[in-house]
C-alpha cells in the first residue's frame, strides 16, 4: 500500500507493527543503556560454576524484601497508627478486611523468614570466607543491611500495639538510658513523652514504612554493586578472575543468566512452599513468630509474665540478661552485634574456604553456630538459675569466636588450595 | 576571547585560591546543615501537650489498708504507694550488706527520701514502679520468705530477676544497678498525696 506525497510521488507507508518494535529497542538503548546493563550485570556476569545450596540465600533475601515491601504497602492502607487506633486496626485487618489476615500473616512470617535467610546467608560467608579480601566492603555493606533490618523488625513489632509490642519497646528504648550522661535525656527524646506513648508509636511507624525501607533499598543496591564489582566468592574460595580463557572470560565462570536464574527459581519455589506452610498452617509458629501476649492490647500497668523478643533477637537478649549489671549487659550486647563488622580483619587465615582450613577454624565456627542457637533458646527462657549460668558460658564462647579469631586462624594448619575450582558435574 | 582565568591575561589557575574557596564553601555549607538539622532533631522532644499532661497527680491515701499497695500514674509511669506495717518497716533493717546501694548514694530520689526507709514517713512508701534495669514493673512480694527462706519481703521484677527490699533498695546479684526511683512528692493535706510536686514546686 502506498500514499501520495506532497509532490505526488508514491512513498512507502511508515513502518508499523513488528518492524516498528524493532525500531523501539535501538531507540531506547541510545537513550538508556538497557542492553549494556543487562549484559554487564546478568547475561555476561560470570559467576563461579560450583555454587551449592548455600548460594540460594542471597537471591531469597531479595525475594523476601519484595514480599515485605508489597505486603507492607498493603497493610499501610488499612493500619492506623496511634495509641487509640493501632491495636483495633490490626484486628480489623485480621477479621474484616478481605484477605487481610493473609496480608498480615505474609508480613509477620516474612519478617521471620527474612532473618532465617539472612542468618543462613551470613553463615555461608563464614563457611567460605566470603568477607575476606577483596570482599571486605561487600561484607560491611551487608552488615549495615543487617543492622537496618534489625531496626526495621524492632519498630515493626511495636506497631500492632499489643502488650508485648509495648513492653518490648520499653525494654529496648531503655537500653539507650544506660549510656552514661546523656542516657535519660536520650530516652525522653526517642520516646517523645515520659513513657512509650502515641508519639513513640507514630515516629516508629514513619521510620518503619518510609525511612528504614528507603535506607534498606539503598544499601541492598550498594551491596549488589559491590558484589558485581569484585565478583562472587565460591565454595572453594578461589578467585575465578585469575584464570581467564583466550576470550577474557573466567574459565570457571558461567553467565548468571540463564544458569543461576534457573537455579534460583528452584530455590524460590521451595522457599514459597515453606512460607505457605507457615502462613496457612502455623502462622504464629507456636509463639515464635507472633508472641501470645501480643494478642492483648498494650497495657502500661501490666508487664507480661516474662518478656522476650521475637526469636531472631533472643541470642543478643540472652547476652544482655547474662550480665548482672545493666550498663555492662547493654555494652556486651552492642559488642555482640558489632563484632561481625571486624571479622574481615580478625581473620588472618591465608585460606578463604573451610574446605581448605584446618580443625581449629572449623571447630571455632561449629562452636559459634551452636552458641548462637543455644543463646537464642536461652533468650526465650526466664532469666533464672541454670539458664543464666548457661547463658554466661555460651556468651563467653560467642565472644571467644571473635576475639580469639586472629590467634586460631593464624595457628590453623591449612591445606593447599587448588589452582582451579573443584567441580563435579551432576 | 573573554578572559575567565583568575590571573588576567593568562590561562593559569590559582590553585591555592581555588582550594581555599572550596574549603570555605564546604565549611559554610556544613554549618548551615547543622543549623538546618536542629528543627528536625528538636521535633522529637516531648510536645507541649505531652508536657502539659505531665503535671502532678493527686491520690487519696486514707482508704489504703496497712500492708497494702495501690498504683497511680504520673508521667505515664506507675507510682507504687505502699502503706507499710510496723512489721514491714522492721524487715527493712538488717540486710544492708546484701544491698548494692544501701544508703542510696548512687540512686535517684529527692533529698527527703535519701534515708534507709527512702520515704518522708515510715508508714508510706512512694516509688516509681518501673524497674531501674529496663523498665518492667516489679511485682509485690511483701511476705517474708516468699521468694527464698531469707527473703525479707519487697519487690521482684519478672523480666530479668531484679530484687528490691521494702524500701525499694536493690539487692546485689540483680541486673538493676540502682534502687527504685522515688518521685518528688508531698502531702498538701492529711491523707492527700501529691506526686510530682514538693516544696520546691512541680518537677
Amino acid at each position: 500500500m502506498t500514499v501520495k506525497t506532497a509532490t505526488g510521488a508514491a512513498a512507502p507507508m511508515p513502518k508499523t507493527g513488528a518492524a516498528g518494535r524493532q525500531g523501539f529497542w535501538p531507540w531506547l538503548n541510545k537513550r538508556m543503556p538497557v542492553d549494556k546493563f543487562l549484559a554487564d550485570q546478568v547475561t555476561e556476569y560470570y559467576a563461579p560454576k560450583n555454587f551449592n545450596f548455600w548460594y540460594y540465600f542471597g537471591s531469597l533475601a531479595l525475594v523476601v524484601l519484595v514480599l515485605q515491601l508489597v505486603t507492607g504497602i498493603y497493610l499501610t492502607m488499612f493500619y492506623k497508627p496511634g495509641e487509640a487506633t493501632a491495636f483495633d486496626s490490626v484486628q480489623f485487618i485480621m477479621r474484616e478486611v478481605s484477605w487481610g489476615w493473609l496480608l498480615r500473616y505474609l508480613h509477620t512470617s516474612g519478617a521471620s523468614f527474612f532473618f532465617i535467610v539472612v542468618y543462613l546467608h551470613m553463615f555461608r560467608a563464614f563457611l567460605y570466607g566470603s568477607y575476606k579480601p577483596p570482599r571486605e566492603l561487600l561484607w560491611l555493606i551487608g552488615m549495615l543491611v543487617y543492622l537496618a533490618l534489625m531496626a526495621e523488625a524492632f519498630m515493626g513489632y511495636v506497631l500492632p500495639w499489643g502488650n508485648m509490642s509495648f513492653w518490648g519497646a520499653q525494654v529496648i528504648v531503655n537500653l539507650f538510658g544506660t549510656i552514661p550522661g546523656i542516657g535519660p535525656d536520650l530516652v525522653l527524646w526517642i520516646r517523645g513523652d515520659y513513657g512509650i506513648a502515641d508519639a513513640t508509636l507514630n515516629r516508629f511507624f514513619s521510620l518503619h514504612v518510609a525511612a528504614v525501607p528507603l535506607a534498606l533499598l539503598g544499601l541492598v543496591a550498594l551491596h549488589l554493586v559491590a558484589l558485581h564489582e569484585v565478583g562472587s566468592n565460591n565454595p572453594d574460595g578461589i578467585e575465578i578472575k585469575e584464570k581467564v580463557g583466550a576470550d577474557g572470560k573466567p574459565l570457571d565462570g558461567i553467565p548468571f543468566h540463564p544458569y543461576y536464574t534457573v537455579k534460583d527459581f528452584v530455590g524460590i519455589g521451595v522457599f514459597l512452599v515453606l512460607l505457605a506452610i507457615v502462613v496457612f498452617f502455623v502462622p504464629t509458629f507456636g509463639g515464635l513468630f507472633l508472641e501470645p501476649p501480643n494478642w492483648e492490647p498494650a497495657n502500661p500497668l501490666s508487664t507480661p509474665e516474662h518478656i522476650a523478643p521475637v526469636w531472631y533477637f533472643t541470642p543478643y537478649y540472652a547476652i544482655l540478661r547474662a550480665v548482672p549489671d545493666q550498663r555492662m549487659g547493654a555494652l556486651l550486647m552492642l559488642i555482640a552485634v558489632m563484632a561481625f563488622l571486624f571479622v574481615p580483619w580478625l581473620d588472618r587465615s591465608p585460606v578463604k574456604s573451610m574446605r581448605y582450613r584446618g580443625w581449629m577454624s572449623r571447630s571455632a565456627l561449629a562452636i559459634f553456630a551452636v552458641s548462637f542457637i543455644v543463646l537464642g533458646y536461652l533468650g526465650m527462657q526466664p532469666a533464672e538459675g541454670l539458664f543464666v549460668v548457661l547463658a554466661r558460658i555460651f556468651a563467653a564462647l560467642y565472644f571467644a569466636f571473635f576475639f580469639l579469631m586472629p590467634l586460631y586462624t593464624w595457628l590453623d594448619p591449612v591445606k593447599p588450595v587448588p589452582e582451579r575450582l573443584v567441580y563435579h558435574a551432576h | 576571547m573573554a578572559d575567565h582565568a583568575g590571573v588576567a591575561g593568562s590561562d593559569e589557575v590559582d590553585l591555592s585560591r581555588r582550594k581555599f574557596l572550596t574549603r570555605a564553601t564546604i565549611a559554610t555549607g556544613a554549618v548551615g546543615a547543622v543549623f538546618a538539622a536542629i528543627p528536625f532533631i528538636e521535633s522529637w522532644n516531648p510536645s507541649e501537650r505531652a508536657r502539659a499532661l505531665g503535671v502532678p497527680t493527686e491520690l487519696d491515701i486514707s482508704k489504703l489498708e496497712a500492708g497494702q499497695m495501690t498504683t497511680t500514674v504520673w508521667r505515664r509511669s506507675p507510682i507504687y504507694v505502699v502503706r507499710r506495717t510496723p512489721d514491714m518497716v522492721a524487715r527493712i533493717a538488717g540486710h544492708d550488706t546484701e544491698l548494692k546501694d544501701p544508703n542510696s548514694d548512687h540512686s535517684d530520689q529527692p533529698p527527703y527520701a535519701k534515708n534507709p526507709l527512702r520515704s518522708r514517713s515510715a508508714e508510706f512508701l512512694v516509688l516509681v514502679g518501673t524497674c531501674t534495669h529496663l523498665g518492667c514493673l516489679p511485682k509485690q512480694r511483701f511476705d517474708a520468705g516468699e521468694l527464698y527462706p531469707s527473703w525479707p519481703g519487697g519487690f521482684f521484677c519478672p523480666c530479668h530477676g531484679s530484687r528490691f527490699d521494702l524500701a525499694g533498695r536493690v539487692f546485689a546479684g540483680s541486673p538493676a544497678s540502682i534502687n527504685l526511683r522515688v518521685p518528688p512528692y508531698s502531702y498538701p493535706k492529711e491523707h492527700l498525696l501529691l506526686v510530682g510536686a514538693d516544696e520546691k514546686g512541680a518537677a
